[in-house]
């Protein structure tokens, strides 16, 4: 009986086979198995051994519950399907039983033995292995409390696109305070640059800057445009994000953005961020009429009194004396509880095609140059004229897939483009009735109105062509072809190759990942996928959050998308964080990694191996301490440390090492079914 | 005893792709040699070189480790350290006369249930052209607890 003991240690376990109709019980023979648990593994602690139809069911539960209490259960053990189905349900019903929910470990004889495996007897064999290794895993659990961390109510969200916008005013107006940072001098992003937008063709000016207005005079919003966050501390509830404010030059509080400073501004600067080179701005200036907010500032780079000493224009002539050329950077940290990432995209460098001539073919735009000479406040005040600035087009092509879909760049669909490409041939027809090329690789029209929409450029007499450009040249062979772009490519559809002449090429270029993506997402503890794109905690399930605690995602800084998708997912993003707020406090799952001190050495191997920054080195105790809140509970940590001073909850030493022995304590032999019990 | 070979084969998974494979697998009703006993691990970055030893000297004939593809792992770039240990284990066991190749690394996200199904085939396939290791008896060591309620009959 002594010997017993050392091995139960005292534990009284249950074991609960599940049928699961027929989908375990066609393939193991749970009856034989319950039966075994208890008889062959009484030595080991199990004094219950069950099976029951639908372990999942109420009255499965409750079978659990009951011999918790009435049999004394101190560990449970169920095997039925994944964790990932059912570990909450029954860690639910043992904690209702009365024990600490994570005294209770699964077995996974559904996904991993009656649904991969034919041969009965050794499925059979399979699942008591199994179950095996949970039983001796489940001695080595502890009773876990999940962290609990309060909130701060302040959101801090980085990038004022339309995204950022749309979360920063969902939270603002349920009343908490929100800090907008934005690196330009205004907030607007990309749909501050689009004419109009599709398939409405409403303009993207007329829906954007209300909301942008909206922001800049909200009470809950503080917005610090011209800057950048320069370092994130902290966890969930409580982050402490440093910002660094750039210098304008220009006092806010003083300033009525008259606009009298850039106009008599002497140095044109050629603007290739909102105008993308077509236009010119000043040196003192904003990126356009309606930015928010409405005060300038000056471009330190190429300012002449920065460049020669001398100037000072803006400041003779401010009516308010709101110019300090003295303005230095200033940075400050913010206190915050969660943190939106909705910082946008950047246009894939048509440079980068070569063969498809932009940069040396002056006729050919890339989409946002043509977004830009289509806006009424645009460069050519909307005109869709050649780069001489004069002459209308006869014929345009549009060239798909620029940049993606295209192995040697981007695999992936820019999923905007097609649309775009659709709006830009109705807005050439429209104003210059010009003749429409598309050339595409597929149409792809997959959301509200948006086919329809093509149907009706259709309509209007747009030719498409299926094919990859193979090239964009100025090379004339044929006649007809003498001062145009030929657009060569090969029609799929008709099986032969052709040649475009055309006047006018534009090219719908990718959408990618901003250059800066990946240390962004380093400076918050995210993940980037193997595009450069922020992933999500769960593509589908989880799209806004990471797998960083309060940390969430918005717009195409996930992935390209089209303005509603980008909206919602503002939103998305806005709710979980409001029902965070509202909740005051977080609880988080104890899977967590602790340094035992006694047993540190201070040698500090594992402080580098966290990229959540949750182990730091104490130089007056010379030990490493790991951030509770911090640790995601991966465990590298714990594999890493040569003193075996570190544990992790949940998944420890003990518990791994004893499932290991408890999976190895049966072979599984093709012959060696039900022993006669 | 049948004359065939059938190993035992223990693999850690990662909880957040290939243990969610190997669901999808059993979702899809994917069939596999039944040779292979998962685990779960948080993340294959957990794997601590012990976890491996202790596996072959409990009996197992293989130990398979599955993680992130690189680039995707759920905690950043924990699985590159898992690669990197387990080249290193390698060496190690190839030093204590293991076979290299009874421990294997294989990336498998969590929609590659058949790609995992069928990486298991092929790990089964090749520790059954490597033979059973018997560790214990091959390193001399007794007492390794495999079958050991029948072993400490014995003396008794």
């Amino acid at each position: 009986m002594t010997g017993e003991e050392a091995q139960t240690n005292g534990h009284r376990i249950g074991v609960y086979v599940c049928h699961c109709g027929t989908n375990i019980a066609g393939v193991v023979d749970v009856e034989h198995v319950s039966e075994w648990a208890k008889d062959a593994l009484g030595d080991r602690g199990v004094v219950v051994g069950k099976d029951y139809k639908f372990m999942c069911s109420d009255l499965g539960q409750e079978l659990i519950q009951k011999d918790i209490e009435r049999e004394g259960l101190d560990r449970v053990v169920v095997a039925a399907c994944s964790p990932h189905l059912h570990e909450k349900t029954f860690r639910n019903a043992t904690e209702r039983g009365g024990l600490n929910p994570y005294l209770c470990e699964m077995a996974s004889i559904r996904e991993q033995v009656s649904w991969v495996h034919t041969n009965k007897a050794i499925a059979t064999e399979k699942a008591k292995a199994m179950i095996s290794g949970a039983v001796e895993r489940v001695k080595e659990h502890e009773s876990l409390e999940p962290f609990r961390v309060p909130i701060e109510e302040a959101t801090l969200i980085v990038g004022g696109g339309i995204a950022g916008i749309q979360s920063a005013l969902e939270i603002a107006n349920a009343g908490h305070p929100v800090y907008l940072v934005e690196r330009e001098p205004s907030i607007g992003g990309h749909m501050a640059q689009f004419d109009k937008t599709f398939p409405t063709l409403d303009c993207s000016a007329c829906i954007l800057t209300p909301r942008m207005s909206e922001v800049g005079v909200h009470p809950n919003i503080e917005l610090l445009t011209w800057s950048e966050v320069e370092k994130v501390e902290g966890y969930v509830g409580n982050f402490a994000v440093t910002i660094r404010k750039k210098a304008s030059y220009v006092i806010n509080e003083d300033c009525t953005g008259c606009g009298i400073c850039w106009q008599k501004c002497p140095k044109k600067v050629i603007d290739d961020k909102f105008e993308v080179g077509l236009g010119y701005r000043k040196a003192i200036y904003t990126p356009f009429e309606q930015a928010v907010p409405k005060y300038p500032v000056i471009d330190h780079d190429n300012c002449t009194y920065f460049e020669k000493g001398s100037c000072k224009a803006c400041e003779k002539f401010c009516p308010t004396e709101a110019i300090n050329f003295e303005d230095e950077d200033e940075v400050i940290t913010v206190n915050v509880g969660n943190i939106v990432l909705a910082t946008g995209y950047d246009l894939f460098d048509a440079r980068r095609i070569p063969q498809y001539g932009y940069g040396r073919l002056a006729n050919v735009f890339t989409s946002l140059e043509f977004e830009r000479m289509t806006n009424a406040a645009g460069p050519t005040d909307g005109d869709i004229v050649l780069r001489d600035g004069v002459t209308a087009p006869k014929s345009v092509g549009i060239v798909h897939c620029v940049g993606s879909r295209d192995r040697n760049f981007n695999n992936y669909c820019s999923s905007i483009c097609c649309m775009q490409s659709l709006k830009f041939a109705h807005l050439v027809h429209e104003r210059t009735g010009a003749e429409v090329f598309n050339f595409y690789i597929d149409i792809r029209t997959p959301a509200k109105e948006y086919d329809e929409f093509y149907q009706r450029v259709l309509d209007e007499g747009t030719r498409f062509v299926r094919g990859r450009v193979a090239e964009v040249t100025d090379a004339a062979r044929l006649p007809g072809e003498e001062g145009k772009l030929i657009v060569q490519v090969e029609d799929t559809l008709a099986g032969q190759q052709r040649r475009i002449p055309v006047d006018m090429v534009i090219l719908s270029a990718a959408l990618e990942p901003r250059t800066d993506a990946y240390e962004t997402a380093k400076k918050f503890g995210i993940a980037c996928s193997a595009n450069g794109w922020f992933t999500e905690k769960h593509p589908k399930l989880d799209p806004v959050a990471t797998m960083t605690e309060g940390v969430f995602i918005a717009g195409c800084s996930t992935g390209p998308k089209d303005i509603p998708a980008t909206v919602s997912q503002g939103s998305a993003a806005a709710a979980r964080i409001l029902s965070y707020i509202e909740m005051g406090e977080l609880a988080l799952e104890p899977v967590r990694a602790t340094v035992i001190a006694e047993q540190c050495s201070g040698c500090r191997i594992c402080n580098d191996l966290c990229p959540f920054n949750a182990i730091s080195y104490d130089a007056e105790t010379e030990l490493s301490e790991i951030n509770i809140a911090l640790c995601q509970g991966c465990g590298t940590c714990v594999a890493a440390c040569p003193a075996g001073a570190i544990t992790g909850t949940g998944f420890s030493n003990e518990q791994v090492l004893a499932q290991i022995e408890g999976l190895l304590m049966l072979n599984v032999e093709p012959q060696p079914v039900a022993e006669p019990a | 005893m049948t004359n065939e070979f059938d190993p035992v084969i223990i693999g850690f998974t990662c909880n957040w792709c290939s243990y969610r494979a190997a669901d999808m697998a059993g979702t899809a009703r994917i069939k596999y040699p039944h040779n292979v006993r998962l685990m779960r691990l948080m993340c294959s970055g957990r794997l601590d070189p012990t976890f491996v030893l202790k596996a072959l000297a409990g009996g197992a004939d293989g130990v398979l480790l599955t993680g992130c593809h690189p680039g995707e792992c759920h905690y950043l770039e924990q699985n590159y350290k898992a690669l990197r240990r387990v080249k290193l284990l390698k060496r190690t066991i190839a030093a204590m006369g293991i076979e290299p190749e009874r421990v294997k690394l294989v990336w498998a996200s969590a929609a590659e249930g058949t790609f995992l199904a069928k990486e298991i085939g092929v790990f089964v396939e090749e520790i059954k052209a490597l033979g059973p290791l018997n560790w214990p008896q091959r390193a001399g060591i007794n007492g390794i607890p495999v079958h050991q309620p029948e072993i400490e009959e014995v003396p008794a």
